[in-house]
């Protein structure tokens, strides 16, 4: 059984002219655990429509989301955001660090929602999963002494720390030089691949995109797969259609 | 039970971070808590010094002041001792606690300006509880002191003056009496409760009647004392008739006076109460419409905050709840704070040297009215957490995240 699937799904909203626009038109994406799967799109063809969706923030107009066997549309809003808690764990673009705490509260933030022994011992969680993306010795920064890209590592163990079982990253090296960004997104798929959780990661840089086992293509609301690049060469934009380009 | 933790440190943690504003919305809050309660207990001050000055005059509540006269013309009246017999036997039936025979008379005593004649109160043992005496130095006469062979005395101010003493160190001795004084020893000095009052002194009844202590033996022999008895105030009526009717048959011919000493002693009530009590609550209202107003503005500013921790799975209700229980907490805190300042106000303040008296039993901290002005800001607090609670519920997530 796939850990989550979406089949035929569309997202419209009504503009205030009243006509109608279609974000998604007809997609359907099967994940399983442990996956990595990336979209790539260019700006406003979709992709963090798709990404609110599968991370619960957002609902489709029609088709189904079904997620680990059960049904998102049957679960109340409180169920969906105590499933949102406990199986996703999201990390943005901008980093979206809560201002004001320190590397360690941030971590520990998402497990004020968690309940047991998760809460309980939540800054001690914080504190391991801080370690694991090498910033055990900044558990005290404000996010504001923090370089871009260790604030996204303290963004990823955030998103990690309630060991969630589908992470999902938008455009997570958008913020980044390109140095970073690599080194940002080995961290991920390693903590990912350690954890067992699947990746979604939701990007228009083809590198980044390229390092997933699937990889798929948002233009227009329709999710499409990517066609592979021959052997030796590479895939760019060419307009906005990923191309490959002999070397 | 962890839902309910959570929130409510979430919400410290909010307060920590955000403590500069929320000290600013708060002050209003601290400052009527303070008020409500400071004023309270002040006012319990004021009423126990107004309670305790009253009751030196009249005796304590419910102090009875028994008079007896003779009345008609027909028959030579009883003695005086005829009169004292009937009074033990009444305070002896009915095991009266406190009670102490009170006389006025003028008292023979040889000063070293020579013989004269001073202010006299003859007394019991007792009167010193029914009367809250507090004598500035030495004490006052004890059961044991009626039973001593030499009278003892307690003497104001200017009679210890007079008698060339400064203080009891070495206890000053005065002669007493008419033709065949007698040496009394001064046990304690009480204040002088005017400037330049006359002397003064108490003695004993048993002293004064084992020693015939009276300017003449007409004075000794028909100079009647007054009864005061320290009852229950809730038995004061039965009581008052007990008395009337048993000394009526005790002493035949005998008209019979019983004076209540009660007073409403209650500085603040009534209008007053309601005028403080209003004074705070505009007070309070006024902090939780500042509180309400910072907490709206800071709502704004939080929306992305408020975005990203409904990523983390916050249900609505719990947002709700957190804001909530950010303004709420901020509240408790701030009453907390203004109970403190209030009882460290009160602390400092030397309410003897203020209201020119000592106080024998001061009030204890008024604990209802700190806990009336905490229940009152938690409940500001919660109002005035609503609003911003409803703003952020209605905050859509996804436009939050990007905000």
């Amino acid at each position: 059984m796939a850990l989550l699937e979406l089949t035929d799904v569309t997202r419209s909203v009504r503009l205030p002219d009243d006509r109608m626009l279609h974000v998604l038109r007809g997609v359907t994406l099967t994940v399983d655990a442990g996956e990595h799967v990336s979209v790539v799109g260019r700006s406003g063809t979709g992709k963090s429509t798709l990404l609110n969706i599968l991370g619960l923030l957002d609902a489709p107009t029609t088709g189904s989301y079904v997620l680990d066997g059960i049904p998102i549309g049957r679960l109340s809003a409180r169920a969906r955001s105590r499933r949102r808690g406990e199986d996703f764990g999201f990390v943005f673009q901008q980093f979206n660090l809560l201002p004001g705490r320190t590397a360690l509260e941030n971590v520990a933030a998402p497990l004020m929602y968690a309940r047991g022994r998760a809460f309980w011992r939540r800054m001690r969680l914080a504190e391991e999963m801080l370690g694991r993306v090498g910033l055990g010795d900044r558990v005290d920064t404000m996010p504001d002494k923090l370089s871009g890209g260790e604030q996204q590592r303290v963004a990823i163990a955030r998103a990690l720390v309630r060991r969630p079982r589908v992470i999902l990253a938008d455009e997570p090296t958008g913020a980044l030089d390109v140095e970073t960004g690599a080194e940002v997104m080995g961290l991920l798929d390693d903590i990912a691949a350690q954890t067992d959780a699947a990746l979604i990661a939701i990007t228009h840089d083809l590198s980044v995109a390229a390092r997933a086992q699937r990889r798929y293509r948002l233009a227009d609301g329709v999710l499409t797969p990517l066609v592979e690049a021959p052997v030796g060469h590479r895939t760019e934009w060419v307009g906005d259609v990923p191309t490959a380009v002999a070397p | 039970m962890t839902g309910l933790v959570s929130a409510v440190v979430e919400a410290w943690d909010e307060l920590r971070i955000h403590k500069v504003r929320v000290l600013l919305a708060l002050v209003g809050v601290a400052v009527a808590v303070c008020a409500i309660t400071g004023i309270t207990a002040a006012a319990q001050m004021l009423t126990q010094t107004v309670r305790e000055q009253s009751e030196r005059d009249g005796g304590r509540d419910l102090t009875l002041t028994v008079n007896l006269y003779p009345a008609g013309a027909t028959e030579a009246p009883p003695p005086a001792a005829a009169y004292v017999d009937a009074y033990r036997d009444l305070v002896e039936r009915y095991e009266v606690e406190y009670a102490s025979l009170d006389m006025w008379t003028q008292l023979p005593v040889r000063l070293p300006e020579g013989r004269m004649l001073v202010e006299g109160q003859v007394v019991e043992a007792d009167y010193g509880v029914i009367h809250r005496v507090q004598p500035v130095q030495g004490r006052w006469f004890t059961d044991g002191d009626a039973a001593l062979y030499a009278p003892t005395v307690v003497v104001n101010e200017t009679f210890l003056r007079m008698l060339g003493a400064t203080d009891l160190s070495v206890p000053p001795t005065v002669l007493l009496g008419g033709d065949e004084p007698v040496l009394a020893t001064v046990v304690g000095v009480v204040a002088d409760r005017w400037s330049q009052e006359s002397p003064r002194a108490f003695v004993l009844h048993a002293q004064y009647e084992r020693w015939q202590l009276a300017a003449s033996a007409e004075e000794m022999g028909w100079n009647i004392p007054s009864l005061r008895i320290w009852v229950p105030p809730a038995m004061g009526d039965e009581v008052t008739d007990a008395v009337r009717r048993d000394l009526a048959a005790a002493v035949p011919g005998t008209q019979v006076d019983v004076w209540p000493s009660t007073a409403d002693f209650s500085v603040l009530d009534g209008g007053a109460r309601w005028v403080v009590l209003g004074i705070g609550a505009f007070t309070l209202l006024l902090g939780g419409l500042g509180l309400l107003n910072i907490s709206l503005v800071t709502v704004r500013y939080r929306i992305r905050e408020i975005g990203i921790r409904r990523s983390f799975g916050a249900t609505s209700g719990r947002v709700f709840f957190g804001v909530l229980m950010e303004s709420v907490v901020a509240t408790v805190v701030a009453g907390a704070v203004g109970v403190v300042l209030a009882v460290a106000i009160l602390s400092a303040v030397p309410f003897e040297v203020v209201l020119g008296t000592p106080l024998q039993e001061p009030p204890p901290f008024p604990v209802s009215a700190a806990v009336t002005g905490m229940v009152c800001a938690t409940a500001v607090g919660a109002l005035a957490g609503l609003v911003p609670a409803v703003v952020a519920v209605r905050v859509k997530v996804i436009d939050a995240i990007r905000y």
